[in-house]
């Protein structure tokens, strides 16, 4: 856990098909056949000299340091390019091979500079140690000829530099670029002597496609790409293999510390969910944890227009139970409510919701799921009988078809994006079903066979269409449906596909994709071999967001395409544990492992575990909350780990609800727009300051390990269980292992799971049980979780937003690479440098008609509201259609959004909101009322501080 | 509660399953969802508009009938 280098093999791991037996230094070896010399020869701890391999790379065979010797053969070839063959007998070692290699390396050293005491990767640097490995004990060239000792740095991006006179040209950083992160950012300018690494057209990287992922600066065997960080603070002391605090992919980092201040992040290669790659948010944007503005005093006051005064724990817990119980005296048990972090852990979302059901004794509780994939849990547990993805994201490793729907991968969750591009570059048919057109459509060496651009507000329309091409041209998978999946629901749902008003050509006036494109589009899913689907929020987040993760689960079940591996229903999930914190029981009608709240065996297992007796009600959703506290029966509020008034729909109304109620506690890293409304303030924890796991979207079960103790003086499991002891309901864990131990004891699907299982396996797969000891990569795979597959007819209707003269765009919002959803987080770090405001996306037909250019002040309005963004027109953007992002308080996005939701479970419909656009000259009038309140807000907190 | 809201959603739910051929285990399937998702505070708000505005609530008549039809299981302690 602790190991800061780890073994590199020098060239990536074959599939174990056939096995192949040699000799290297007269050691026997057995590798899989297609198996390197360097790679078997490390496999028995002979590691050969190398500069230009390593094993996240195919090999190159550039450096000539790794020439080898073998039997009956002529000349010196390269280990890294050459396979091991059954009787090889391979010498590492030879006074020739010495020759070569210490040649070699001194034409590489003749033109570097010798500055290794003050090199920021001394004692970390591969061209160091090669030096010493193959003996260079001179130079004989002298600095008198031509060199690229002078080269000039390119310090542009915020987070690594580039030191052209350190570069060898292994060309690494290249094949990074291009193999792993797949955004064939780097190039090598020029030829021989004249190499160098090119960003670009030789630009400065920021002004370059590189996208900041780190895969090149991780690779660089020199300090050529350095962290700007390690040149900062030097090299770490330790190494705690941790996991990802942003999106739902849930990257496994070694978090590099010196005491406990952390130098760098780098991907874990071990990691199963992103093989030692990264973005810019996880490698680099983790500066938030100690920012300035991190509030580490708990804080009471009366009244939101009371300063804040800062006191101890003791007295902000107490302070926050007695206004609850006094609440709850006065206006009933069920007029106090809370909401689960998705950015907590597991242990932390378990620790919430129980304190709400024992503690609080009612089920007000919900998470952002709410507000992001409800619809998912909702639609997958109605077919295929578990409210969660099919797939690990190895999977896509073996797709034939990739279908995307309603996500933008390359900027939500891009380290996955990065494995689809590979698949895609490797022959793999890509189809992208968006309004918008994503970088996926066109991208480097990655294109779409079909993008069906459709208008947003008709994904049902579009899937039945897609049904209706594989009923009706005979492209179902009998077979299987006849073996799988309930048969009656079957036939009424193949009946309701079938009708003319399905077809690709009715449905094309309704969501504008040609009829064609549909048909091609379907009948590419269904006969070109496992076919995966992979959706987004663009999805869930319409009024009809259930009836498409419904249509989805049809058609894949139609078609075969679940239950092995390359096929599947993914959904790609926003927060890092959104899917734990649905797994923990965080919905009102859910106990931990989805079992309904109204089932008494369930209810029955946790009433004798947590010695209460449980409501057999489901609670209030968070909208429901709201309402309720307007309506004045809900009137206190414990919210960890949300930002409620930037994140949710309708801005206003949750400002009416908060304001309404008498107390709000809020626990958080920072003073956020929702804990500006807040009475009592709790400070919070970042991924760092506590031990747990979180919940990919693929349902892996991740360690998350204290790297620094909490800044403020406890974890978060350690505040929630300080708050319930001071309510009356004792908690007393020792260690988030003995909550994980109470989920396991409770949760079938989790039975399996304990810290110590994770320490050794790395990571797993839920449902982790006696069936499955070491977890499931892939479900459904014998049978669906609810016995026979259900069809359900998913009937389209257009949604209430409608377009209209006063209103005639349609809004649809989404994210951005560099931030992170309301940005709390990267918004405090120098991703501020890639993005630093909301833009409005509009075509340049809707924005010429307007009379605006790109960059004016754009005015938006729709029936919920108004604010005011910098235009950026784009062909990105289909006519009648505008687009922007949330990570920015002022922006107000949310501002606009209604509070129009999915029919099945309240997930608002960002994606569809009807809207003016104006060019206007100054900010919206919400705007202004924000910023007076939000520096009323800032003086209270300044005089708690004073 | 906001009882047009609540009505809204509720006809939101009953437009789902009103493409049901069978039309008893739809009306069954809309309250069951109703049941086993809401509040017990937004059913008797709902009920209780029912009960002052019969036939004039503002509900879609599958979704009147699924409510009439399966009261007894929405009804729950507010």
């Amino acid at each position: 856990m602790n190991q800061l280098v780890d073994i590199d093999y020098g060239t990536p791991a074959k599939p174990a098909a056939e096995q192949v037996s040699l000799e290297i230094d007269g050691v026997a070896v057995s590798v899989a056949a297609g198996t390197s010399l360097m790679r078997a020869a490390m496999q028995v701890g002979i590691a050969i000299p190398k500069l230009c391999a390593t094993d996240s790379l195919e090999p190159f065979g550039s450096c000539r340091l790794c020439l080898v010797e073998i039997e009956g053969r002529r000349g010196t070839p390269s280990s890294c390019t050459t396979p091991a063959e059954a009787g090889m007998r391979v010498r590492t070692q030879s006074p020739r091979l010495a020759a070569l290699r210490r040649g070699v390396m001194e034409l590489y050293i003749s033109d570097h500079p010798l500055d290794c005491l003050t090199c920021a990767a001394n004692g970390n640097c591969e061209l160091q140690t090669m030096a010493g490995v193959v003996g260079l004990r001179e130079v004989r060239y002298g600095d008198a000829g031509a060199n690229h000792l002078d080269a000039a740095k390119d310090e542009s991006n915020p987070y690594f530099t580039y030191d052209p006179a350190k570069c060898i040209v292994c060309n690494r950083c290249v094949r990074a670029c291009e193999e792993i992160q797949g955004s064939f950012a780097l190039t090598i300018d020029g030829r021989g002597f004249a190499s160098r690494v090119s960003p670009g057209q030789m630009q400065p990287f920021m002004q370059s496609e590189c996208v900041s992922c780190g895969a090149c600066v991780q690779a660089c065997p020199t300090a050529t790409l350095m962290e700007k960080s390690v040149i900062e603070k030097g090299q770490a002391e330790r190494a705690v293999i941790t996991t990802c605090a942003y999106c739902g992919v849930g990257c496994s980092f070694k978090a590099e510390v010196k005491g406990n201040e952390v130098v760098r992040m780098l991907p874990y290669k071990g990691g199963q969910a992103n093989e030692g790659h990264s973005c810019v948010k996880g490698r680099f944007a983790w500066g938030y944890a100690t920012h300035a503005d991190r509030i580490l005093s708990p804080m009471i006051r009366q009244t939101i227009s009371d300063p804040w005064r800062e006191v101890g724990w003791d007295e902000a817990l107490a302070y926050a139970a007695g206004e609850f119980r006094r609440i709850q005296a006065e206006y009933g048990r069920n007029s106090i409510g809370g909401v689960v972090s998705s950015r907590c852990t597991n242990e932390e979302a378990y620790l919430v919701q129980k304190m709400i059901r024992a503690a609080f004794g009612n089920n007000n509780v919900d998470t952002c799921a709410r507000v992001c994939h409800s619809p998912t849990g909702y639609g997958l547990k109605q077919t295929l009988g578990e409210a969660a993805g099919t797939q690990a994201f190895k999977s896509i490793e073996k797709s034939d078809v990739i279908m995307v729907i309603g996500a933008n991968p390359t900027d939500g969750h891009p380290v996955f994006a990065s494995r689809l591009k590979r698949r895609v570059r490797q022959g793999a048919k890509l189809i992208v079903i968006d309004p918008r057109r994503i970088d996926l459509v066109a991208g480097p060496h990655v294109y779409a066979q079909h993008h069906l651009k459709l208008r947003p507000g008709t994904n049902v329309a579009v899937m039945n269409a897609l049904a209706h091409v594989v009923v009706t041209e005979g492209r179902l998978a009998e077979q299987f449906v006849q073996a799988r999946c309930d048969t009656d629901s079957f036939e009424q749902w193949r009946q309701f596909v079938a009708r003319p008003e399905n077809s690709p050509e009715a449905t094309a006036a309704v969501t504008g994709v040609p009829a064609e494109e549909v048909r091609a589009a379907a009948r590419l899913y269904a006969t070109g071999g496992n076919g995966a689907i992979y959706y987004g929020l663009g999805v869930t987040e319409h009024s009809q967001g259930s009836t498409t993760v419904i249509a989805i689960a049809n058609l894949a079940m139609a078609t075969a395409n679940v239950g092995r591996e390359g096929v599947g229903v993914n959904p790609l999930r926003g927060q890092n544990n959104v899917q734990g914190s649905c797994d923990m029981g965080s919905f009102p009608h859910e106990l931990p492992g989805y079992r309904h709240i109204s089932d008494g065996a369930t209810r029955a297992l946790f009433e004798q575990r947590w010695g209460v007796t449980l409501q057999a009600e489901p609670g209030l959703r968070i909208p429901n909350m709201l309402d309720a506290a307007v309506d004045g029966s809900f009137k206190g509020f414990y919210c960890q780990g949300e930002d409620i008034v930037q994140s949710d729909p309708n801005t206003q109304h949750v400002v009416a609800a908060l304001e309404a109620m008498q107390c709000v506690v809020v626990q958080d890293l920072f003073l956020t727009e929702t804990a500006n409304y807040a009475h009592v303030f709790l400070p919070g924890s970042s991924f760092l300051e506590k031990d747990g796991t979180f919940t990919n979207a693929e349902r892996r079960i991740a360690p998350v390990r204290k790297v620094m103790p909490p800044k403020a003086g406890k974890a978060d499991w350690e505040v929630t269980m300080a708050l319930s002891n001071a309510l009356g309901y004792p908690m007393r864990y020792r260690h988030p292992a003995e909550i994980m131990a109470e989920i396991a004891a409770l949760t079938p699907s989790f039975a399996g799971v304990t810290h110590e299982r994770l320490d050794t396996l790395g990571s797993i797969q839920w449902p982790c049980n006696a069936q499955a000891p070491d977890g499931t990569p892939t479900m459904h795979v014998d049978g669906f979780v609810r016995g026979k597959g259900r069809f359900l007819i998913t009937q389209y209707l257009p949604t209430d937003e409608k377009v209209t003269r006063r209103f005639p765009l349609l809004l649809t919002t989404g994210r951005i690479l560099s931030q992170y959803n309301v940005g709390t987080q990267t918004r405090r770090t120098e991703n501020l440098r890639f993005h630093d405001q909301d833009l409005l996306e509009i075509h340049p037909h809707d924005a010429e008609a307007r009379g605006i250019a790109d960059g004016d002040c754009a005015g938006i309005e729709s029936r919920a509201g108004s604010t005011v963004l910098r235009a950026q027109v784009t062909e990105r953007m289909q006519p009648g259609v505008v687009y922007t992002t949330f990570h920015f308080p002022e922006s107000g996005a949310n501002v606009i959004t209604t509070d129009n939701s999915d029919w099945a479970t309240n997930c608002p419909e960002y994606k569809v909101t009807a809207v003016e656009v104006s060019r206007v000259a100054q900010p919206s009038t919400w705007q202004k009322a924000r910023q007076r309140f939000t520096d009323q807000q800032l003086a209270l907190l300044v005089r708690a501080r004073s | 509660m906001n009882v047009d809201k609540l009505i809204r959603m509720a006809n939101q739910i009953g437009s789902f399953f009103e493409a049901m051929p069978d039309r008893p285990q739809a009306l069954q399937d809309i309250a069951l969802h109703i049941q086993r998702s809401w509040d017990p505070r937004m059913r008797a708000a709902l009920l209780a508009e029912l009960d002052s505005r019969p036939g004039t609530e503002g509900l879609t008549p599958i979704v009147g009938e699924a409510v009439r039809t399966h009261r007894k299981s929405l009804e729950g302690s507010p």
